[in-house]
């Protein structure tokens, strides 16, 4: 496979620019070797590190974890490129833009206008598509009421996006003082997730829907270059704009929802990954900034909860690290898209 | 000045309002009539009077520290929770409060303000980097400067058992505050008044450094004069309540929508305004499920959030 790749990138050396590496690899495909080289051994490494006892209890156990952190790195990375595409531009995230918060309101807000009884009798999986419905039907009507009408500056966009995600964070926060403790015990009990305590139940569910959603993604795969060089372009090249940036901000929406679901909110690491892939692969073709930023995301997730778990025994501290980490790259970035 | 006393006199009605709301049953009538029973006499001298002045206290004096900030930063969003300020105060009493637990709390809050005023000396540094002065860049950069430093003392209290405290200090809330409790806000008070002296200068440093020299103030002095102010208000309401968020921003900035932007004019306009919403604020989180209290930082994330997105949105700005 490496001669072929070779010889196509010589054959054609002004696609990938005339960056050769190592063994004549563009580095684009380096890049890309290399982070799958590190996801499969930090994968293995939390599989087996540490394990005691009967393997076939270790693995399955472990498999599921694996299992969920896989799905939530997928989701992040792809509906943080996804939605930086359609934007076009490299601050916004999803979770920016307070689209976490707002699926921890709508669970909510369930429970204070339905009651506890609608979180325990309706099945847990059926609830789970109700929510993901809710969730992409608000966002993709505050995406359409900031993106689609009149131009906004992109800093005014980051601002009301983080308000936004304030706003929706104390709303949930008022409503769940409101609650019964009873009530309220249940509720927190669905929304308790982190990368060190995920949700199990959700696991089928969860990778059908992601499933689902990649398909969708997958048939618009042609348009994501086009979409990233503006919507003037993108219309001008035939795309047909709307229909596409609305199918795509559905596919974002179910992923976010999902990683939610899965871990519970994180700011800032699709920011992270996707701002590591650009840089790393140095050019924007999606072919390649969608599976670096997703090899990528499991190298952090599943590394990152290895080493921590397993060398310094810190449980949950990974998502501290996470955000740590991630306004430090937001500031920089911000302060660089503004220097120039 | 007409209206300022009508609104001055919203607030006191307020304020005698928050004064008989409460599971105890503390009438009026009695009160003045001298025929109430000693036990609510001595609820209203030590539970219900300390938390209207330190509802007072505390929303004036925040209030006027996001204005003074604004002044200074020449920055109509920015405020001591949209600074990074806040978050130092906080970084700096869990620290304090892991070396040295056995100082007296005033040691604390000098500690917890000396944080605050390094704090807002970094965003200021951080600042100065942005060669363009978006408006909308510096509350951006200084929310985010403030998440960092919130997860730096969200990653020690993890790891020494104080997450528990550092989500208190975070979280507002008036329903703890007795007598003994909070004398520690009127230094928010001598800073306010300390603001209204100082008003002139500040209006003539929201000109710029250029402008602020060539009328022969020092530019560096009333600077520093600001953010001290700054840093003690948030570090001493922190220290005594927990963090409000976005009060400093709102109340300024709904305030200069009507009166326009005169310091000296300004000032009790603020101080009125904030000590009046805070009050309103906390008044609806102790009625909305009473007999329980819902801590006034959570309504205040409602009404604040809500009162900046519509500052934001409010004219449609062209694009940059």
């Amino acid at each position: 496979m490496p001669a072929d790749r070779a010889a196509a990138s010589a054959a054609r050396p002004r696609e990938t620019g005339p960056a050769h590496g190592w063994a004549g690899l563009s580095r684009p495909a380096l890049v890309l070797i290399v982070l799958a080289v590190l996801s499969v051994v930090s994968i293995a490494l939390f599989m087996t590190l540490g394990a005691k006892g009967s393997w076939s209890f270790v693995l399955s156990f472990r498999g599921k974890k694996l299992l969920s952190l896989l799905l939530v790195a997928y989701s992040v990375a792809v509906s943080t490129v996804l939605f930086q595409t359609v934007t076009n531009n490299r601050i916004l995230t999803p979770s920016l833009m307070g689209f976490d918060a707002l699926y921890v309101l709508i669970k909510t807000a369930i429970v204070f206008f339905l009651g506890v009884g609608a979180l325990v009798s309706i099945d847990n999986q059926l609830q789970f598509v109700m929510e993901v419905l809710v969730m992409v039907g608000f966002s993709t009507l505050l995406f359409r009421w900031l993106f689609l009408g009149q131009e906004r500056s992109l800093h005014l966009l980051v601002l009301v996006g983080i308000v936004f995600g304030i706003l929706f964070r104390s709303f949930s926060q008022l409503m769940q003082r409101m609650l019964d403790p009873g009530a309220f015990n249940v509720l927190q009990d669905t929304l308790f997730a982190s990368f060190a305590t995920t949700d199990p139940t959700l696991l089928g569910i969860s990778s059908i829907i992601v499933f689902a959603a990649s398909v969708v993604g997958w048939r618009l795969l042609h348009s994501f270059d086009v979409l990233s060089l503006g919507r003037a372009q993108a219309i001008n090249l035939g795309v047909p704009y709307k229909r596409t940036v609305v199918t795509i901000l559905v596919v974002i929406a179910v992923l976010v929802s999902i990683s939610t679901a899965l871990v519970g909110p994180v700011t800032f690491f699709g920011l992270l990954v996707a701002t590591l892939a650009h840089s790393l692969v140095g050019t924007s073709k999606h072919r390649y900034i969608l599976p670096a930023a997703v090899m990528l995301a499991v190298v952090c997730l599943v590394g990152g909860q290895t080493l921590l778990e397993r060398l310094f025994a810190f449980d949950t501290a990974l998502s501290i690290i996470i955000e740590f980490l991630g306004g430090i790259v937001f500031i920089a970035l911000v302060l660089r898209g503004s220097a120039r | 000045m007409r209206s300022l006393l009508l609104a001055f006199l919203a607030t006191v009605i307020l304020a005698v309002v928050s004064l008989f709301i409460g599971v105890s049953d503390v009438s009026p009538l009695a009160l003045l009539s001298g025929s109430a029973e000693p036990r609510a006499v001595e609820i209203f001298v030590a539970s219900r009077v300390p938390r209207t002045l330190a509802l007072v206290l505390a929303g004036a004096a925040m209030a006027i520290a996001g204005l003074v900030m604004q002044m200074v930063v020449r920055n109509r969003f920015v405020e001591p929770s949209t600074a990074g300020t806040s978050e130092s105060a906080a970084l700096g009493f869990l620290v304090v409060t892991l070396l040295a637990p056995g100082w007296p709390l005033m040691a604390k809050m000098g500690v917890s303000a000396l944080f605050a005023l390094g704090g807002t000396a970094l965003f200021l540094r951080v600042l100065k980097a942005v060669p363009l002065r978006d408006v909308l860049l510096v509350p951006l950069v200084g929310i985010m400067l403030g998440g960092v430093i919130g997860a730096v003392s969200a990653f020690i209290a993890y790891r020494a058992g104080l997450m528990g405290s550092l989500l208190a200090w975070n979280m507002g809330d008036f329903s703890g505050v007795i007598r003994g409790r909070y004398e520690l806000l009127w230094i928010g008070l001598v800073c306010c008044l300390v603001a209204y002296v100082a008003a002139d200068r500040f209006t003539v440093a929201g000109m710029g450094k250029d402008f602020t020299t060539n009328l022969g103030l020092d530019y560096r002095q009333v600077m520093v004069l600001g953010l001290v102010i700054v840093s003690l208000v948030s570090a001493v309401v922190l220290v005594s309540v927990g963090s409000i968020p976005f009060l400093g921003l709102i109340v300024p900035n709904l305030v200069s929508l009507m009166v326009g932007d005169n310091m000296r004019r300004t000032v009790p306009w603020v101080a009125v305004g904030g000590a009046g919403m805070v009050l309103a604020c906390d008044i609806v989180g102790r009625l909305i499920r009473f007999p329980y209290e819902i801590p006034i930082a959570v309504v205040m994330g409602v009404v604040g959030s809500a009162l900046f997105l519509y500052l934001l949105l409010r004219t449609p700005r062209h694009a940059s």
